[in-house]
């Protein structure tokens, strides 16, 4: 057997709910399976099909210093109608943003259906003392977001700390109430696929309703084999115990093709049950106009300028 | 409903996404209606008189009419060989050798889409397989053979190696222009001429690269092609001034191949069946082993001669293992090799979809309990749905002989030294997978296992630079790497 790591609360629970053998992957493998799913061909019907789901699951974001309740106002009323020629887009499925800014956003959208999401947890690095983590989390959910993107501790996770990580995690749930847990897990920081195996299964263990790839400030961010490793975890979490994980890939996808890739990847890993906003996302800015770009293409035969089609 | 709980109602997942069809135009294939037979470089009518259709197994449509070599059309052919062996071929200038093997190489790179086309129809194979596998292996294996040309005495150091004279190659319908490029690209660079019978049912990429060796402008009856069914390759055999004979294909074959030539001086090289074990331990990386295991016997719709037709699971990880198995293989898609999303494509001829089946139906009634995903087949054409036998004991024919099918047999063990013993206990020994996180225990198993070739964490990755073969009735000789080279080639030392 793989050297097991010390196994925290959680991993010990000896019969219900049982969680599948933490388990080894083989990077080779992996991302020739990726690769592979990569050169899937997806045209006409099945590829608009794809393009307005891509839209649905979208978490358009932005997280910098230099946001503003302009910069974030418009980025709401882009996700609320995200192409103004053609009503059949869909809104997105939230807008990302730091906490500050979620009162602005909360006013913006509401009543769109959109929903918030903000950051807190000391991000994107998460190197500050729990009771700052749990009172960012607290007053995000005071302000009005419907879903928390928190970042695990990074240097107690590779110190081999797994108990700290999976406390602060269950921590956090609690702090968050209703609004929905996404565990980012910095994947590009972890350096191994087998870490991002654990840290997977951690962050479900926990009770994260989702899991994350990256902040986006971090480089590599998604990539399609760390998001199917991670999405073999959620299969087996689910297998195991029947529990269902959502999954955002955040940071990195730009392109409409490569939006595609992601969602056969989760096709074919996870089937349709999955292939819904509620439980998976993209963590993305730039993507939402390729997108865009692509549907009109897709519907009149025609590549239009990027003119066409609004910076927010 | 309230705003709020509106808000959070869940969105309804898709309840279907099909990928809408996707293929791979075919127009770039332009067929003549008719194909003779090529010999000193020009394509001749047979002197048989006989012609015989080449039908695509995906449709069972007719492509082309292709020559029927007779003795009298095999013996213009090695004439044709012999001559261009002694004329000049031999006596080129090493480095004009590679000149020659590098221009094919470009030249199978600059046709690779219309080769892999036209291999997907002629033969069944997906689109996505001879594209990205069967091509640039091809060309690889001329690149590096190419390498080696000038270069034989640093690799037979002190031996002084010459080549045999005309070689006589016969393959098989599995790997058509790879298995030509496997046995041409090392016969050239060693400097022998070949006269090369492809298969009854895949001819077509063969006679293709005969207008690849035009265009390269290789000297006249430096290769040769005859085209035929077993008639073609006895007479080959049977010739008599047929220096080497390296054949690909059936035991069955193979060992008559072997009676005919007994007491002859003529060299020989058989690369024959096998039923490979896969061995997956309980801490192995358990989904990529899965993935290894479809690859290992779905590839090529199982028509491989190393296939991993032989699962062996550590009893501790067989439920998750097969359970994992099962559900991979529902996503699996069969149907049209030009489709760019196909996985499985046709089995290559009416008659060998007639042996897997009764191959499927003898593990059936042995009592093996039988999967297969729930995927249509096509009307037309010939088509086998994957399929996994569990519950196999290791006397069932389904364990024993060759399927070379989409069918897989799994079996259990205990421990390591069980694995090796069944592993073993086959008549075959050409290759086997081992997957484990332990490297000690990946060089262990490789050190006990009876076959060729042993994958560690991986199945069917080839490169031309690795030797190929097999050990008891896997046949005997080496293709690939700088092995591959030996057989094309006589040694003073031998003298």
């Amino acid at each position: 057997m793989a050297q097991a790591p010390a196994l925290p609360r959680g991993f010990e629970l000896p019969l219900e709910p049982r969680l599948p053998r933490i388990g080894s992957v083989d990077a080779v493998a992996l991302e020739e399976r990726a690769a592979t799913l990569a050169k899937r061909s997806i045209k006409k019907d099945s590829k608009l099909q794809a393009y307005d789901l891509a839209v649905r699951m979208m978490d358009l974001t932005t997280l910098e210093g230099a946001d503003t309740p302009g910069k974030v106002a418009a980025l709401c009323s882009k996700a609320m109608r995200p192409d103004p020629v053609d009503r059949s887009v869909p809104p997105v499925a939230a807008v990302c943003v730091y906490p500050n800014l979620v009162a602005t956003a909360k006013a913006r959208l509401d009543g769109s259906g959109v929903k918030v999401a903000s950051v807190a947890t000391a991000f994107p690095s998460g190197q500050s003392p729990l009771s700052v983590k749990l009172a960012d989390v607290r007053e995000a959910v005071e302000l009005g977001a419907d879903e928390i993107d928190m970042v695990i501790d990074r240097g107690a996770f590779l110190s081999g700390r797994y108990a700290k990580v999976y406390d602060e995690i269950v921590k956090v749930k609690e702090a968050c109430g209703p609004a929905h847990l996404k565990v980012i897990l910095e994947t590009g920081e972890l350096g191994t696929y087998d870490n991002v195996r654990r840290a997977s299964l951690l962050a479900m263990a926990a009770g994260g309703d989702f899991i994350k790839t990256s902040t986006g400030k971090v480089s590599p961010a998604a990539t399609l084999p760390v998001t199917l490793c991670m999405l073999e975890a959620i299969r087996d979490v689910h297998e195991e115990t029947g529990r269902v994980v959502g999954m955002k890939p955040a940071g990195g996808i730009r392109t409409a093709k490569q939006a595609i890739s992601y969602l056969v990847v989760l096709h074919e890993t996870l089937g349709l049950q999955w292939m819904t906003p509620d439980l998976f996302r993209f963590g993305a800015s730039s993507l939402l106009n390729d997108v865009l770009m692509q549907i009109r293409k897709q519907k009149t035969g025609q590549y239009q300028s990027a003119d066409y089609f609004t910076l927010d | 409903m309230s705003e709020l709980a509106k808000r959070h109602a869940p969105v309804p997942a898709l309840t279907e996404w099909d990928y809408a069809p996707a293929p791979e135009a075919r127009e770039i294939v332009q067929l003549e209606k008719r194909y003779g037979l090529f010999v000193g470089g020009k394509f001749v009518k047979p002197r048989s008189g006989e012609w015989f259709p080449s039908v695509s197994p995906s449709s069972e449509e007719k492509l082309a009419e292709v020559a029927q070599a007779n003795e009298q059309d095999v013996n213009l052919a090695v004439k044709a060989a012999r001559a261009a062996f002694t004329d000049g071929w031999s006596k080129l200038a090493p480095a004009e050798r590679a000149k020659y093997l590098f221009r094919i190489a470009r030249l199978l790179q600059e046709r690779s889409r219309e080769l892999a086309v036209l291999e997907s129809l002629d033969g069944g194979k997906p689109i996505r397989e001879s594209r990205d596998v069967d091509l640039p292996l091809a060309a690889a294996h001329f690149f590096y053979y190419a390498g080696w040309a000038d270069k034989l005495e640093y690799a037979f150091p002190a031996r002084k190696p010459k080549p045999v004279g005309v070689a006589g190659q016969i393959i098989p319908w599995n790997f058509p222009l790879l298995m030509l490029a496997w046995k041409i690209a090392p016969a050239l660079a060693a400097g022998n001429t070949v006269v090369l019978k492809p298969a009854e049912t895949t001819p077509l990429t063969a006679l293709f690269f005969a207008d690849i060796c035009r265009q390269a402008e290789l000297p006249p009856g430096v290769v040769n092609i005859v085209t035929g069914d077993g008639r073609a390759g006895a007479a080959l055999v049977k010739h008599g001034d047929v220096d080497k004979i390296a054949f690909t294909g059936s035991t069955e074959v193979g060992k008559a191949i072997q009676r005919e030539l007994a007491g002859t001086d003529t060299k020989l090289t058989l690369e024959l069946g096998g039923k490979a074990a896969n061995i997956i331990f309980d801490d192995a990386a358990l989904d990529q082993a899965v993935e290894g295991i479809v690859n290992g016997i779905y590839f090529n719709q199982g028509h491989v001669c190393c296939a991993g037709s032989r699962l062996l699971v550590q009893e501790s990880i067989y439920e998750s293992t097969i359970s994992k198995l099962k559900r991979r293989l529902e996503t699996l898609r069969l149907g049209d090799p030009l489709d760019k999303n196909t996985d499985i494509g046709a089995i290559n001829s009416k008659m060998q979809l007639e042996k897997i089946t009764e191959l499927v139906e003898s593990g059936k009634d042995e009592g093996a309990e039988i999967f297969q995903p729930a995927c249509r087949l096509p009307e037309k054409g010939y088509w086998f749905a994957p399929t996994v036998f569990t519950n196999v004991a290791q006397s069932y024919r389904i364990a024993q002989e060759e399927i070379f099918g989409p069918v897989l047999s799994v079996l259990t063990f205990r421990t390591p030294e069980e694995a090796v013993e069944k592993a073993n206990n086959t008549a075959y020994g050409l290759s086997a997978g081992v997957w484990t996180e332990k490297g000690s225990r990946i060089l262990w198993m490789a050190d006990k296992l009876k076959a060729g070739v042993v994958w560690a964490n991986t199945f069917n990755r080839f490169d031309p630079a690795s030797p190929f073969g097999g050990y008891k009735e896997s046949g005997f000789g080496r293709e690939g790497g700088r092995h591959g080279l030996e057989p094309y080639l006589t040694f003073e030392d031998a003298k």
